[in-house]
């Protein structure tokens, strides 16, 4: 069964993903390793529907593809503000959440 | 026009268009206002010729109406019940039940529409010239037509609510009008206190009305098929013996409080002496003649329900007497000691309405009514007189003392009307006042008020007195200040541009007013001249329900189209000779009554000599009293007031007014503004509020009141309490929001590996 | 109960149309303001136009049942359904929200408050109108719910962002006192649920079978509703946000606040509280019934003290409530209706009172009493409204005041069966002075406002010196349009008051249906 190769091709995607949102400065770097993480799950999900048989995995995989395109939206959306109002999109910079 | 008979008539009755349609008498000058409101300023003649159009179409109306109301009673035998011309339309509903809005056509109603069309057609002639250039021109006459359609819907109304709203726009109305220099501060004052006195005195007449209305609905429901407000079933209930005694007493306690309030009467009068800043046509419409019988016109209107809620002729002393009885006295001595002869006319009037309501506390109904008619002539007479004298002669002043004397010669025509309409005041044979006024002291004496007549008498005298004063002060004597010619300050120079000339005679708009109310003043009294006989009691027979069992259908079904005023045989045995009537003293068998058995005294030359003594000796003592006072400059009784102790505490006494003014102005109304109003503030701020701001800081402040407020502190403090709760969290946790995104990531991640974590070692 | 469920969509297009203008302005730039306002009132003219559709389309011979019903499956895990219906309860108020939405909005073109930004503000107020007019047709208690909550954060933002100096306070202020109600009043909306056999949340079905439920349950439900909605109304002692939020908020958040949002409060009594839990209702009406009179002249003498034109108004509005309370406490159907004509009265009168405080602010800068003087000889027109609107407002026969007045005072005088008569004829008597309290402060305000001569500081007015005040103008064209209508209203419905009381007196006989038979 090819199934310990998916996960750990997802869980090796999945830690590149971490390592770059908590890393990485450039904001847009972040947004993609979001998108790692996310897919990471997506392999995972298609992984165990083709060991099941059915096409649960598969539903929500492609759900979860939707909501990652709305995601990667507003979240561009987002950093094109950034850079728009700062000149610059490093997340390090930016601490006016700080409570 | 004379209606088919339906199956149920016994008696057919005239009716016409004109009682038929007497509801559009107020809808005329309602529009009238409407058109002056809007169009008013761009007329020609500023909105005045809407105004005096629609009181002219309201007096011909009127005039119509009551023209075909005596054909309807003549046509009838003189103790048959004419049923009033009713008609309804829905107004509003609640609960299932419909409530009419219409008109109620009798006799009183008739009369009252006349007097008031006609009085305030003159009025508005007279305001005309008097007013004439001043700055609010339009905006008086928009308010004096409105007033003029309050009090017609008020005559006219069907039932207690449509009654109400007449009663209340009256108020609306003589607040604007009181108030209408209201530049001047203490005119707007004297604005407010007038609508807040009667306002006061509106809480007996909402009251009043809630309380009969449940008392009587399911009685003339049932009996007469109409609602609890409409004036007809009332009426029928109070006299049927049915209805709970304390219910009618109370009912009728409340109601009276709302007539003492409006009707000036004691203890509630302090409102309208001030109302004299308005302008005197106000004065004269509002305050004299008209809005002021307004409370008067009530009882007699629900004569019935006072009629048995303060059983009259039941005992010797009823509130209804007593007040009017403590009114006339009361007003009669303040009007001694005023200068302003404005003020002399209205304390009078306050005294001419306790002779009404005395009248109509003791059962002397129809001479009651027949003052409100005579009483309206003559007060509008002496009060335009007075406006005429200020308008040419005193250059806007109304102090007798400082600016009139001598102006008998200047001003001919105000004079003798001034003087005929003091004679009808004081009740002189054979002026007007004598009949209605005389009539109604020798009627209270018969049904057995004998103090109250003592007190009538005297009051008469002390009319006598105060009017000879007011007169010799104003017209004979040396003039002085304005009437002499002299110049001062005149603060309402603004409206009027004729500063500068000595005293003269008025213009025709002003005096042809007076002189057709004068001659009024001399002739309505004939219309019930009773010394003369019984042929000449036209008024009694035209006007004075007669009290005759009827049947229940009889009266419900007046409530039908224009016309349909059916009538069943009832009493009609009681036609000839001396008439008797159960109403009013027994429960009517077979039917209900619509009105009282009222008595009548008998005429006679003796008692009325009395009057007419006491009247002659009041003006000749008040005349050699003036002349010694004010015509000399030292005879023994100059400067007794400040010689003689009780003289001056008495004076000072009048002079404040019984200082209920000072009680009302300063220790209720002050009270309740200043003190109460700022503590129930403070209560709210400081107890109710702070409470919900911070419970810290309340706690010290309202340490004394927890128990008053467990409540409140109980909900609040563990609101705050959990405010607080978070707010301690949220600060222990402030380090980790550092506003970085990637910490934020680590976090959640770190979280995650743990929940994992512990995901596992579980399933594990 | 009979429903009717011709022209079903009608409902559901009028509530959620002002959403439809929402997703239209969001493509708008914000920096066309003109484009912005335009969409907003041609949306709130439209859902308008759909209200008087409403009103034509109405069945008036049978105003006492639910008509335009629509019933549709929309939570079915919670069995909440999308169940919409009106009656002659409903349909003043309706209506009523709709058209001062609209005319708020037309008032609004010339008079956004600052800081400016009317795409914001006009969305907020179209989200704040479906909020309302949702409420007023919802049957279903989650929906009922949904649509009450959706009000509270409009005017959160309305009041935080558009206020006055301490608009941070009193919108907090606001926003928790209301939360706090409405969660008291979900656990009850959730206990009801589960105490009737947790089958559904349709106001219907609750009042078939919330009778049932055991009366110490239904006390204490009834506590839970009774704070969410007394806080609304807002009832004394529940009332200190009320003079706060007016004071602060911009005039278009004071009119849309005392014209439509106090009146979900007493709405809600009347269609839920009252008819689902009838023995509840009658052990608190007695105290319901005491504190509105508490209400009637605590308002009044709160009134009494105030020296801020529009904090008097506010504080006015608690005793206006009162009586409205006052109405409802006798659990009769005249006392009822009498409530719901005053509350439309009290709406259409406040209102306009909130709008003509406004306009004093806007030209004089403040809303001081003292400051204040001879307004009628500077600005004629407005003065006369505003005396127009306080002698509405004291409840003068003739003018719509009266008739939410006078009947609720006439009705305390005979409550339901089972109430303690001798108490409530109490309450009559204090309200009924409370009449003579609520003209001493109108009037007083009045004449310290409107009469007189201008005080010095602004009566530099038309000599055309430099220091004219130019903002003395008087009422202006939208002032005019906004206004009208609502001047009109009050006149018509004080003159006929029959052609409200004629929709209104069916559906109350219909929902108080329970306390006739005593």
């Amino acid at each position: 069964m090819l199934l310990n190769q998916f996960l750990f091709l997802s869980a090796i995607l999945f830690c590149i993903g971490v390592y770059g949102v908590i890393a990485r400065k450039n904001a847009v770097l972040v947004l993609m390793s979001i998108e790692l993480i996310l897919n990471s799950v997506n392999i995972n999900l298609l992984a165990f529907a083709m060991r099941n048989g059915n096409a649960d995995g598969h539903t929500f995989a492609l759900y979860v593809i939707a909501v990652a395109a709305a995601e990667v939206g507003v979240g561009l959306a987002m950093v094109l503000l950034m850079y728009r109002n700062r000149r610059s999109i490093a997340l390090d910079e930016l601490s006016e959440m700080r409570g | 026009m004379v209606v088919a008979a339906s199956e149920t008539t016994e008696v057919v009755l005239e009716s016409g268009w004109f009682l038929e349609n007497a509801w559009l008498i107020p809808v005329v000058p309602a529009v009238a206002f409407v058109l002056i409101i809007f169009f008013g300023k761009r007329m020609p003649r500023k909105g005045a010729e809407f105004g005096i159009a629609s009181m002219v179409g309201a007096l011909v109306l009127s005039a119509m109406a009551g023209m075909q109301w005596i054909g309807r009673v003549n046509a009838v035998s003189e103790y048959t019940h004419v049923p009033p011309v009713v008609r309804t339309w829905t107004w509003w509903q609640n609960g299932g039940v419909h409530f009419g809005i219409g008109q109620h056509v009798d006799g009183l109603s008739v009369v009252v529409l006349l007097v008031v069309a006609f009085i305030s057609t003159l009025v508005q002639i007279y305001s005309v010239e008097y007013l004439h250039g001043d700055r609010r021109y339009t905006h008086f006459f928009g308010a004096l037509t409105l007033f003029s359609a309050g009090m017609l819907n008020m005559v006219v109304a069907e039932n207690m609510i449509q009654l109400i709203l007449g009663w209340e726009i009256m108020g609306l109305c003589s607040f604007l009008l009181i108030g209408h220099w209201w530049e001047d501060s203490a005119n707007s004052r004297a604005a407010l206190k007038a609508f807040f006195t009667t306002r006061t005195g509106d809480v007996g007449l909402l009251a009043g009305t809630s309380l009969l209305f449940f008392a009587a609905n399911d009685w003339t429901q049932k009996t007469l098929g109409v609602s609890g407000f409409s004036i007809r079933g009332l009426s029928a209930w109070a006299l049927s013996g049915e209805g709970s005694t304390t219910a009618i007493t109370v009912g009728a306690i409340a109601l009276f409080i709302a007539c003492i309030g409006k009707s000036g009467q004691f203890p509630l009068h302090t409102w309208l002496p001030d109302a004299m800043a308005g302008p005197t046509p106000v004065s004269s419409l509002l305050h004299s003649s008209t809005m002021v019988v307004a409370g008067v016109f009530l009882v007699a209107r629900l004569y019935p329900v006072f009629f048995e809620g303060m059983d009259i002729y039941g005992s010797g002393l009823n509130l209804i007497v007593l007040i009017g009885g403590v009114t006339i006295i009361i007003a009669a001595a303040l009007a001694f000691v005023q200068d302003d002869i404005k003020k002399v006319l209205a304390y009078s009037t306050v005294s001419q309405l306790g002779y009404m309501m005395m009248g109509l506390g003791a059962g002397a109904w129809l001479p009651a009514v027949f003052h409100i008619f005579t009483h309206a002539f003559f007060k509008a007479c002496l009060f335009l007189g007075a406006g005429s004298i200020s308008h040419s002669a005193s250059h806007h002043s109304f102090d007798m003392k400082k600016d009139m004397g001598g102006l008998r010669k200047h001003m001919p025509v105000t004079f003798a009307t001034w003087v005929v309409s003091t004679l009808a005041l004081m009740g002189v044979f054979p002026f007007s006042g004598f009949f209605s006024k005389d009539e109604i002291i020798d009627n209270v004496g018969h049904a057995g008020y004998t103090a109250f007549m003592w007190v009538g008498l005297t009051g008469a005298f002390m009319t006598a007195a105060y009017m000879t004063r007011a007169t010799y002060l104003t017209f004979f004597g040396e003039p002085r200040g304005a009437a002499a010619g002299v110049h001062h300050g005149d603060h309402h120079g603004d409206h009027h541009g004729d500063a500068g000339h000595g005293p003269r005679e008025s213009g025709p708009l002003i005096t042809i007013p007076l002189v057709i109310l004068a001659t009024l003043a001399i002739g309505s009294g004939l219309l019930n001249a009773v010394p003369f006989g019984h042929s000449w009691e036209n008024f009694k027979k035209w006007v004075e329900p007669r009290a005759e069992v009827v049947s229940a259908t009889g009266i419900a079904s007046v409530v039908g189209g224009p016309g349909e005023s059916r009538l069943a045989a009832g009493g009609e045995e009681g036609k000839e000779g001396k008439h008797s009537s159960p109403c009013g003293s027994e429960k009517p068998e077979g039917g209900v009554c619509p009105a009282p058995y009222v008595k009548h005294a008998e005429f006679k030359w003796s008692k009325a000599a009395v009057s007419l003594v006491l009247v002659f000796a009041g003006m000749i003592a008040s005349w050699f009293l003036c002349v010694q006072l004010y015509g000399r400059r030292a005879g023994p009784l100059v400067g007794l007031t400040s010689r003689n102790g009780a003289a001056r505490a008495g004076h000072r006494f009048l002079v404040n007014k019984y200082y209920l003014d000072h009680v009302y102005e300063n220790v209720i109304v002050r009270t309740l503004a200043g003190p109460v109003a700022r503590a129930a503030y403070w209560f709210n701020q400081r107890v109710i509020d702070a409470a919900v701001n911070g419970v810290g800081t309340t706690a010290k402040r309202i340490a004394g009141w927890v128990y008053k407020n467990i409540d409140q502190r109980l909900v609040d403090g563990a609101v705050n309490a959990s405010g607080a709760g978070a707010q301690g969290a949220g600060r222990a946790l402030q380090p980790v929001q550092s506003g970085k995104v990637s910490q934020y990531g680590a976090l959640l991640f770190g979280a995650a590996a743990v929940g994992g974590l512990v995901l596992v070692i579980i399933n594990t | 109960m009979q429903v009717l469920s011709d022209n079903n969509w009608i409902l559901t297009v009028g509530t959620f149309l002002p959403l439809v203008g929402v997703l239209l302005m969001l493509f708008v730039p914000k920096a066309e303001e003109a484009t912005s306002k335009a969409i907003g009132i041609a949306t709130a003219a439209a859902t308008l136009v759909v209200g008087v559709l409403t009103l034509v389309l109405f069945d008036y011979g049978k105003a006492g049942e639910m008509q335009f019903v629509a019933n549709v499956e929309w939570i079915p895990v919670i069995k909440s359904t999308y169940y919409v219906g009106l009656d002659g309860i409903s349909l003043p108020l309706y209506l009523l929200s709709m058209a001062i939405t609209l005319l708020v909005m037309i008032y609004s073109w010339d008079h956004v408050p600052s800081p400016g930004n009317p795409k914001a503000f006009f969305i907020l107020m179209l989200v704040l109108q479906t909020g309302m007019a949702g409420s007023f047709v919802a049957r279903d208690l989650v929906l009922f719910f949904v649509f009450f909550e959706l009000v509270l954060l409009p005017m959160y933002f309305m009041i935080g962002v558009w206020g006055g100096e301490q608009r941070q306070y009193a919108s907090l202020k606001f926003f928790l006192y209301t939360m706090f109600g409405s969660a008291l009043m979900l656990v009850s909306f959730l206990a009801l649920f589960f105490k009737t056999g947790a089958e559904s949340f349709a106001i219907p079905y609750l009042v078939e079978n919330g009778g049932a439920i055991a009366k110490n349950t239904q006390i204490w439900i009834f506590a839970g509703m009774f704070i969410g909605f007394a806080v609304k109304v807002p009832m004394f002692p529940f009332h200190t946000w009320l003079p706060d939020a007016h004071t602060q908020a911009p005039t278009q958040g004071s009119v849309i606040l005392a014209a439509i949002l106090l009146k979900l409060g007493t709405y809600g009594f009347v269609r839920i509280a009252i008819p689902v839990l009838p023995d509840a209702a009658r052990e608190w009406a007695p105290w319901i019934g005491l504190l509105a009179v508490i209400g009637i002249i605590y308002g009044a003498f709160g009134c009494l003290a105030q020296t801020d034109m529009k904090r008097l108004i506010a504080f006015s509005s608690v005793a206006h409530m009162g009586f409205v309370m006052l109405g409802i406490s006798t659990l009769t159907e005249f006392g009822v209706n009498a409530a719901i004509f005053g509350m439309v009265a009290h709406g259409l009168i406040t209102g306009m009172l909130f709008f003509v405080a406004g306009s004093v602010k806007e030209r004089y800068h403040t809303l001081e009493i003292k400051r204040l003087s001879g307004m009628l000889t500077q600005m004629p027109r407005l003065g006369w409204i505003l005396g127009f609107c306080a002698m509405a407002s004291l409840g003068l026969p003739g003018l719509a005041g009266f008739w939410g007045e006078f009947p609720a005072i006439l009705s305390a005088y005979q409550p339901a069966e089972g109430l303690p008569a001798e108490t409530f004829r109490t309450y009559m008597v204090v309200a009924a002075i409370g009449t003579v309290f609520a003209a001493a402060y109108l009037l007083w305000l009045y004449q310290r406002t409107a009469f007189g001569e201008p005080t010095a500081e602004f009566s530099g007015h038309g000599d055309g010196t430099p220091d004219d005040h130019h903002d003395l103008h008087d009422v202006g064209v939208y002032e005019w349009i906004a206004w009208t209508p609502l001047l009109v209203s009050i006149l018509v419905f004080g003159v006929y008051p029959q052609l409200m009381f004629k929709v209104l007196d069916p559906a109350v006989g219909v929902t108080m249906r329970v306390f006739n038979g005593g």
